[in-house]
């Protein structure tokens, strides 16, 4: 059988991320398991994710695995300038499954190609970090019931947030979605984008600011808007408090409705909304633990 | 006829005709000629109706794959191939953007792996006319007025 990596979102078929969802589910059920006994995992943090890293490292815990690896590059083989090519073969040689964070682009893809042993992407600079976005779909899945018919809002940095176009792509496999883009142009949705969704016949609406139409979300998906995306500074003093969500925006929304976002926030979701029941980025994170010990068993073929 | 005289005529080979003139030597570094031990003649800056100007290459007995010769379709989509033998054309061929591009090409993007790394270098060509092509890595897009020859 080949080897199978996780490198981009679309690497996995529509049948696999239901597969992430079902298997999510049932770590999440029983989150105690000994699938990876006996086996050793790698996790190369080429630059520091704490966040991402704990997540991960959680998951290999909870399957009953071994960890090697290293948290940033300063303390590996790296800094004395061996190859990627050359760590990623020693490691693959020591241990089942590799996973990588890397600050270069297609650093993983290539990885995978050197490697005998499954890759996963945990993020290759701005360019992909595809166990969030199976993370963000297990968050729509279990809060929503479905993963078709979704009405989607995604809020804020919509041109350089890699997290939206990859949930985007994934969520347009599934039945009638509904895609709300609100953005300030200097961060809308890239035309490639919504040239995809139009060729697939998938409806999108452009707004410059939230209005009542958010009312008719399932997810609002939140992300930050960054002072260093914008050229002229008083572009981003016009705009930086446009997309804030405030607990009282959300006084006419579906009760069903989710609030979700990658984070860490900055401002962008007001703390008020932390403790209504619609705001749901915290349970959101811890999601990603059992999306990743799925995305690692499957993989693996352990499950 | 006019038009081959500018360049001296070979007996056996291959003519290229129909080169931009900023691509002439792109060309070059792309099949490799500055490697090759027989005789090559080059013109640049002929003059052309179809173009303004063009550039052409002579290449003494040798010839061309089609698979080989589709790599200079980055630089010079509308090239044409002259198989010669004996003086005479046997053989007159255009060029064809290939579907995947191998090497040759670098990527644009300053942070993929294979601007920093012995990567060589894949493409999947996403569009013709002007030519996009979508590195096998970092996944960005190369735009034909930003291709550079690695
Ligand atoms: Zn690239």
């Amino acid at each position: 059988m080949s080897k199978k990596n996780l490198i981009s979102i679309t690497d996995f078929s529509k049948e696999e991320y239901l597969k992430i969802m079902e298997l999510s589910s049932q770590f999440e059920e029983n989150p105690s398991q000994s699938l990876l006994k006996g086996k050793v995992i790698a996790t190369l943090f080429f630059e520091p994710s704490t966040r991402t890293r704990l997540s991960f490292e959680t998951a290999i815990n909870r399957l009953g695995g071994k960890i090697i690896g290293f948290s940033d590059s300063n303390s590996s083989s790296v800094s004395k300038g061996e190859t990627l090519h050359d760590t990623i073969k020693m490691v693959s040689n020591y241990a089942d499954l590799i996973i990588m964070r890397h600050p270069l682009e297609g650093s993983a893809r290539y990885a995978a190609e050197v490697s005998d042993v499954p890759v996963i992407n945990a993020g290759d600079g701005a360019n992909q970090h595809p166990s969030q976005t199976l993370l963000d779909m297990y968050s729509i899945m279990k809060t929503q019931g479905r993963l078709d018919d979704i009405n989607l809002f995604m809020v804020g940095d919509l041109k350089y947030g890699r997290t939206v176009h990859s949930l985007l792509m994934a969520m347009s496999q599934f039945k009638n979605p509904i895609f709300n883009f609100v953005a300030p142009p200097e961060l809308a949705m890239p035309d490639e984008y919504k040239l995809y969704l139009s060729n697939k016949g998938i409806r999108y609406f452009e707004h410059l600011e939230f209005n009542d139409i958010i009312n008719q979300a399932d997810i609002i998906y939140m992300t930050r808007v960054q002072k260093e995306r914008f050229i002229d500074p008083v572009e981003y003093e016009k705009v930086k408090n446009v997309y804030i969500l405030k607990n009282e925006m959300l006084a006419n929304t579906k009760p069903t409705v989710k609030i979700l976002h990658p984070l860490p926030r900055i401002n962008e979701i007001h703390t008020n909304v932390d403790s209504n029941p619609k705001a749901y980025y915290f349970t959101q994170a811890r999601n990603g633990v059992f999306t990743r010990m799925a995305i690692i068993s499957h993989l693996l073929n352990l499950r | 006829m006019e038009k081959q005289l500018n360049v001296s005529a070979i007996k056996d080979g291959t003519v290229i005709d129909h080169i931009p003139t900023k691509a002439l030597f792109k060309v070059v570094q792309i099949l490799k000629l500055d490697e090759f031990n027989n005789m090559v003649t080059f013109g640049n800056n002929l003059d052309s109706k179809a173009m303004g100007t063009k550039a052409i290459i002579k290449i003494a007995n040798r010839y061309f794959e089609d698979e080989e010769v589709n790599k200079i379709a980055l630089v010079a989509p509308n090239a044409k191939l002259n198989t010669i033998r004996n003086y005479e054309v046997v053989e007159k061929r255009v060029v064809q953007i290939p579907e995947q591009v191998n090497g040759i090409v670098r990527c644009f993007n300053p942070k993929c792996i294979t601007n920093a790394e012995n990567v060589s270098t894949k493409f999947q060509i996403i569009n013709e006319k002007p030519i996009e092509m979508k590195c096998y890595y970092c996944e960005k897009i190369t735009y034909e007025n930003e291709i550079k020859i690695k």
